[in-house]
């Protein structure tokens, strides 16, 4: 039979359920939203953690990239004999070397697991659960951002301060926002795939979206080469786009490249997108809910 | 027995190429997307050259249009390699799926099978992009023509194919011992697809070093085109050395060779 997930209770949210269950269960409370949250995060801290040969691996091929991109960096400041775009050889070099520390911590290449979700109908259990499903998602998310910054990202930014004169972040404050700019960085690239992974309700194949988000997003968040250094209206193109939101802008505010009352708009201009991108999944995900049908139960 | 020609013997693989060529293409739509898709990935790899030229006029004593012909011949060779024996890569995932031992009791040898397994037809896509900026690169420079300077320029794609390809299959030998950390190997093959797009002359001597001798992705591009464009050449990248590129091949496929012969026989099968 054609079952609407629409009509499944979602028992554990109804209180007659509880006042159902078993007295013991009664008698614990039911976990807050936080609680649960910072659980899933946890989770998702444990689970990628399990993987520590894989995160050596990342961490040696992100490292050696950084030695290209800061010779490719450093040669074209020697080039031109000046600072480029805000950049002297200090900051570049702390521009690469964050990028590479964070490559892991933000998903920019984004992820295939509830697109793969949609297309089985599991994403029917995810509607079951007591927790909203692209917080569920988000919190696995941040958990998996944790053990890439600490495992991955950490040795890299050593390596590159180690070896080269890289600039440290200016200030207290520098950190601080930092901290939180790259924390912001990684719910925007989550918000941002989620999205996309939601298409799958839509679309039977969205490889070639995932394929033109990671082109476009790869080129214009600043991965490659800084957003300053692009022409006019590429740069353009950038700015009104989420990308440089993703990197660009936690890696600015860590290089000492943008200071003062400049991190407060960084800052909020991914705040902007964090909420609009995390809106924006809530609409998706309400229409692919009443899209979605499951077969079977 | 005795008398199996060549013809006979290639057979099989010629009849695996042409079903895996045909299956791709079942699917139009997806098709044409992942092509689009390559063309992409192209376009961006070409748009850093291009944002870097932006700002400066040389980069690693090249101008523009000497970089234009780096970065081509690096790109055609990679894509060329990578659409012949790319999907090595996924040598990871056949190993901890068990798949390997199916394909151990074929009787076909392993590597041949594993490189003719898939044929990514898509990877025109990036084939082209560096296909059309070759062909501006060798127009816009300023080119002395001979039967040498083509020779070179075939040499070097033969060659540079022969060597990426070289390093998917060393990839592929320590895959068998690596398995989690799979990613290791992305270090030298598509780091050094990375490096091999740059003048060389951006390194430190000891990165150059490395990227000659050790990985020999420099001969993939630079040096090659540093002879063609009959640029000054350094301590480094002597004209001859530019000759020196089958070499180069050979002695990467002499240690493919053998990365895939201690992982074939370090692989004790998947059990059951």
């Amino acid at each position: 039979m054609v079952h609407d997930v629409r009509h499944v209770p979602n028992v554990p949210l109804l209180p007659g359920a509880v006042l159902l269950g078993s007295v013991p269960l009664c008698a614990r409370a039911r976990p807050t939203v936080v609680k649960t949250f910072w659980l899933l995060v946890r989770a998702g801290f444990r689970r990628h953690s399990t993987y520590r040969l894989a995160l050596l691996a990342g961490m040696t091929t992100n490292s050696v990239f950084g030695f290209i991109r800061a010779s490719i960096l450093l040669a074209a400041l020697a080039s031109a004999g000046t600072s480029i775009g805000g950049y002297d050889a200090p900051t570049a070099i702390a521009f690469v070397w964050w990028g590479q520390a964070l490559l892991g911590t933000v998903n920019l290449w984004g992820f295939a697991e509830v697109k793969d979700r949609v297309r089985t109908g599991d994403i029917a259990v995810d509607f079951l659960r007591p927790i909203d499903p692209q917080l569920a998602y988000l919190a696995g998310d941040l958990g998996r951002a944790g053990i890439n910054l600490i495992g991955r990202g950490l040795p890299a930014i050593l390596l590159g301060a180690l070896l080269f004169d890289m600039a440290p972040p200016p200030s207290a404050v520098s950190w601080a926002a930092g901290a939180v700019s790259v924390l912001l960085a990684v719910v925007v690239a989550f918000a941002g795939n989620f999205v996309i992974n939601l298409l799958a309700f839509w679309l039977v194949e969205i490889r070639g979206i995932t394929l033109l988000w990671m082109i476009t997003g790869g080129l214009l968040c600043g991965l490659y080469l800084p957003v300053p250094w692009f022409p006019d209206w590429l740069r353009t193109v950038a700015h009104w786009s989420p990308f440089p939101s993703m990197l660009q802008n936690p890696i600015d505010i860590l290089a000492g490249r943008v200071v003062g009352t400049d991190i407060a708009s960084a800052v909020a201009v991914q705040v902007f997108w964090a909420l609009a991108l995390l809106g924006l999944g809530q609409l998706v995900l309400r229409a692919g809910r009443r899209r979605l049908e499951v077969q079977g139960g | 027995m005795a008398d199996v020609t060549l013809t006979e013997r290639l057979r099989p693989y010629r009849v695996l190429l042409a079903s895996r060529a045909r299956a791709q293409m079942q699917y139009r739509t997806s098709f044409v997307t992942d092509i689009l898709g390559t063309v992409g990935v192209g376009l961006a790899e070409f748009a850093e050259v291009w944002i870097i030229f932006h700002n400066v006029d040389i980069l690693g004593g090249l101008d523009f249009t000497s970089a234009m012909l780096v970065f081509a011949l690096s790109n055609l060779a990679f894509s060329l390699a990578d659409m012949f024996v790319g999907h090595l890569d996924q040598l990871p995932r056949y190993i901890r799926a068990g798949q390997v031992d199916a394909f151990y009791v074929r009787p076909l040898p392993l590597l041949a099978q594993l490189m003719t397994s898939d044929l990514s037809l898509r990877r025109i896509g990036r084939l082209s992009v560096a296909l059309v900026v070759l062909t501006v690169a060798l127009t816009r420079a300023d080119i002395d023509w001979s039967p040498a300077t083509v020779a070179l320029i075939v040499l070097t794609v033969v060659s540079g194919t022969a060597i990426f390809s070289a390093l998917f299959t060393a990839a592929g030998g320590l895959q068998f011992f690596l398995v989690d950390g799979a990613e290791f190997t992305n270090a030298f093959t598509y780091g050094g697809s990375y490096a091999a797009q740059q003048s060389q002359q951006v390194f430190p001597d000891p990165l150059r070093i490395f990227w000659t001798f050790v990985v020999p992705t420099a001969f993939v591009a630079y040096i090659p085109a540093v002879a063609i464009l009959d640029l000054p050449g350094d301590h480094l990248t002597p004209h001859w050395l530019a000759w020196c590129t089958p070499l180069a091949a050979l002695l990467a496929w002499g240690i493919a060779g053998l990365c895939w012969r201690l992982g074939t026989r370090h692989y004790q099968g998947a059990g059951g």
